[in-house]
């Protein structure tokens, strides 16, 4: 890979790199939150804050830090930030707090913030560890976003808690999809995005480990 | 006795870490390509459970909680509330067992070592293991309950993973379109299969 520059560690992660689709990082809370709008944004806003943040940190220190401590150190500076998110969040969103529960605590364990501490920010100045820790962020977000507003409009007929197809037990004429308020719908809809960000950039599928083999016998397949 | 046997029947079943609450995702989807491995993993994770789920319950009785600190009879230390040091105490806690996990198996079960040790380090960042704590602490379990709690969700876990891999082996075998081979597919299997796993959403115990 070439030197990074500033507007490439932006914005390649949101669609060339994704986190979620392409590195499988960070699908743990992916799913889990994103049964409606409002608290996939949340959940958005606080990984881009935690990402960008420790990203900054752990560059400013990483010439100081020793390589054998340095997992310890990246988790402490992690664990700092979310506790800082929390503490935020139970002050001025109280119900969103508690709709999230315990997944802020689980952006610690997030593996695209550590991931990128330690693949990105241990190796890069400051301000372009910053960049990328919010461009991975937004990668996150882009797609905890298109997956809550499928669940949440075709789940509920709303996006953001406003009714957009009136449902049929409002005396509307949508019969909203009950499967998509059901956790497994995520994966189904992250699988679907997977597909379509494959279908265009056809270099990221993967090789198929084995090849069936062509059929040379036609009269027995018939 | 019948109050615990639910619990972890629940936990292993209804409230399954992996197919129910999504937790330790990254590493469920990453090592689920071959049986054995994935078995090696789950039984790490069901004994790192077992262990860091009671030894967080005894941190967060003794040390952090609203009046833990009472018992030093230091005056006034009934008034200290440390729980918003919660997550870095957890995650210390568990980094530390799972060193400590693999210096201990290195020294005394090299054959556990052997079979465990790739997947050991990798254990630290699985979501399961900090979701279960924070669950225990979310739901206020006594200790007796966490014990119980952090195998159930363990067993569960490995259930899942197990499962996966089973599927995920036989998969290598049929034709799926070009774009959604390998992670696209493995998605949409895990969510039949979560959605087999709602079906016990029903069970009351």
């Amino acid at each position: 890979m070439s030197a990074p520059t500033p507007k490439g560690v932006l914005t390649t992660p949101i669609f060339k790199n994704n986190p979620i689709a392409l590195q499988i990082l960070g699908i743990c809370s992916a799913l889990a939150v994103t049964s409606s709008m409002s608290v996939s944004l949340v959940m958005s806003l606080a990984v881009i804050f935690v990402t960008a943040f420790s990203n900054l940190f752990v560059s400013l220190i990483r010439n100081h830090i020793p390589s054998s401590i340095r997992i310890i150190v990246q988790m402490t500076i992690i664990a700092s930030l979310v506790i800082v998110v929390d503490q935020i969040l139970k002050a001025y969103a109280y119900e969103m707090s508690k709709q999230l529960s315990v997944f802020v605590g689980l952006i610690i364990t997030n593996c695209i913030v550590m991931g990128r501490a330690e693949g990105f920010a241990m190796t890069n100045t400051p301000g372009l560890s910053f960049l990328d820790g919010i461009g991975n962020g937004l990668g996150y977000g882009f797609i905890l976003m298109t997956v809550g507003f499928v669940r949440e409009l075709l789940g509920s007929g709303s996006v953001f808690g406003v009714t957009v197809l009136e449902t049929v037990q409002n005396g509307g004429w949508y019969v909203p999809n009950g499967l998509l308020l059901l956790p497994p719908s995520a994966f189904f809809i992250i699988g679907l995005i997977i597909w379509v960000l494959r279908a265009v950039n056809p270099e990221q599928v993967e090789e198929n480990e084995f090849q069936m083999k062509e059929n040379t016998q036609p009269k027995e397949a018939v | 006795m019948q109050h615990y046997l639910s619990l972890f029947i629940a936990s292993v079943f209804v409230e399954n870490m992996a197919l129910a609450f999504f937790l330790g995702m990254c590493t469920f989807l990453a090592v689920s390509k071959k049986v054995s491995s994935a078995i090696g993993l789950g039984i790490a994770v069901v004994v790192v459970l077992v262990i860091t789920v009671p030894v967080n319950n005894l941190l967060l009785t003794f040390l952090l909680k609203e009046g833990a600190l009472s018992w030093t009879g230091i005056s006034g230390a009934e008034n200290i509330d440390l729980s918003f040091l919660g997550y870095l105490s957890y995650i210390g806690v568990i980094a530390a067992i799972v060193q400590i996990l693999e210096m201990f198996l290195d020294k005394y079960v090299p054959a556990l070592y052997n079979a465990l040790g790739v997947f050991l380090p990798l254990i630290t960042v699985n979501c399961a293991i900090l979701g279960a704590t924070l669950f225990m602490s979310e739901r206020s379990y006594n200790f007796g309950e966490s014990v119980v709690y952090g195998l159930g969700a363990g067993v569960g876990w490995a259930l899942a993973i197990t499962a996966l891999a089973g599927i995920r082996e036989k998969l290598k075998y049929s034709d799926v379109p070009a774009s959604l081979q390998g992670l696209g597919i493995t998605f949409i299997t895990v969510g039949l299969m979560s959605l087999g796993f709602m079906s016990f959403s029903g069970i009351q115990l």
